[in-house]
């Protein structure tokens, strides 16, 4: 393969990994928590497909095709759940919805 | 030559693609959140390219970019960008905590990586010309794996009735907004 090794590759997407997970721990806002979890998705799909290329089998592809309809499902749920939470007129910042917590 | 330009591409991508992930971390507005995720999938679909997958690169670009990011555009200017500064009032303990939690997360993963792997992932399998292209990722999805792929239209189906049913105004205790 021409380039850099398959191991910078899975060094981006553990950084890409780190910082989605930065975002959802320090942001209050959910829409940017969302946004956050893609980043952490598609990190984690940077190395599926960085290792179906490594193995050259293109299972880790299919897995990633996969993962991206998740996430498109996810994005659905989770803004119509925003969009549900501005109709009540309810505070959009995770700190304050805390009901569920017990 | 060749070689050398795969490493500017590369490099130019990866960057970017970090930049961007910072950048969609640290904007206390979320509009322009959202614009840096579009540069961040947008450079990981050229890393996609530079592993020889074609066809998840398009689908990265059509269904990320085009039709996940245009919902969530529509969303925040439809709520409005209220503006959330993570880093306002100096830093607290919190953040803190959250920033040396990922960073010990990353060296981690990094020093898995370099011992577990110590040079082994150096030389990985030759593939042939027909490797991540659609009709090759099509025969694996319909065959090998053809149950991933009708679970995967049935998550679909499921998120797009929630969807609707979360965005009904009818409520469930009969009240009509």
């Amino acid at each position: 393969m021409m380039g850099p090794d398959v191991v910078w590759y899975l060094a981006v997407a553990a950084f890409l990994f780190c910082t989605g997970a930065l975002g959802v721990l320090i942001r209050r806002s959910p829409l940017i928590v969302l946004l956050s979890l893609e980043i952490m998705l598609n990190g984690a799909n940077l190395a599926l497909i960085t290792f179906a290329r490594y193995y050259g089998r293109g299972d880790g592809q299919v897995f990633a095709l996969a993962v991206m309809a998740i996430a498109a499902s996810e994005v659905v749920v989770g803004l119509g759940l925003i969009v549900a939470m501005a109709r009540r007129h309810l505070d959009l910042d995770v700190d304050e919805l805390r009901t569920l917590r017990g | 030559m060749g070689n050398f330009l795969v490493w500017v591409v590369w490099v130019v991508a990866a960057f970017s693609c970090l930049g961007s992930g910072i950048a969609v971390v640290s904007f206390s507005n979320p509009f322009y959140s959202a614009l840096s995720l579009i540069g961040n999938l947008a450079s990981l679909a050229v890393l996609y390219l530079l592993l020889s997958a074609e066809f998840v690169a398009a689908a990265q670009v059509l269904v990320y970019a085009g039709a996940v990011m245009v919902m969530f555009l529509f969303v925040i200017a439809y709520l409005g960008g209220r503006a959330d500064a993570p880093w306002a009032g100096g830093p607290n303990w919190l953040t803190l905590g959250a920033v040396a939690a990922s960073a010990a997360l990353f060296v981690e993963v990094i020093v898995v990586i370099g011992l577990k792997t110590s040079g082994r992932l150096a030389h990985e399998a030759s593939i042939g010309s027909s490797f991540g292209s659609p009709a090759e990722v099509a025969r694996l999805f319909l065959t090998d794996h053809l149950l991933a792929f009708e679970i995967t239209s049935i998550v679909l189906l499921v998120a797009a009735v929630g969807g609707v049913i979360l965005g009904s105004h009818a409520r469930v205790g009969g009240t009509q907004q």
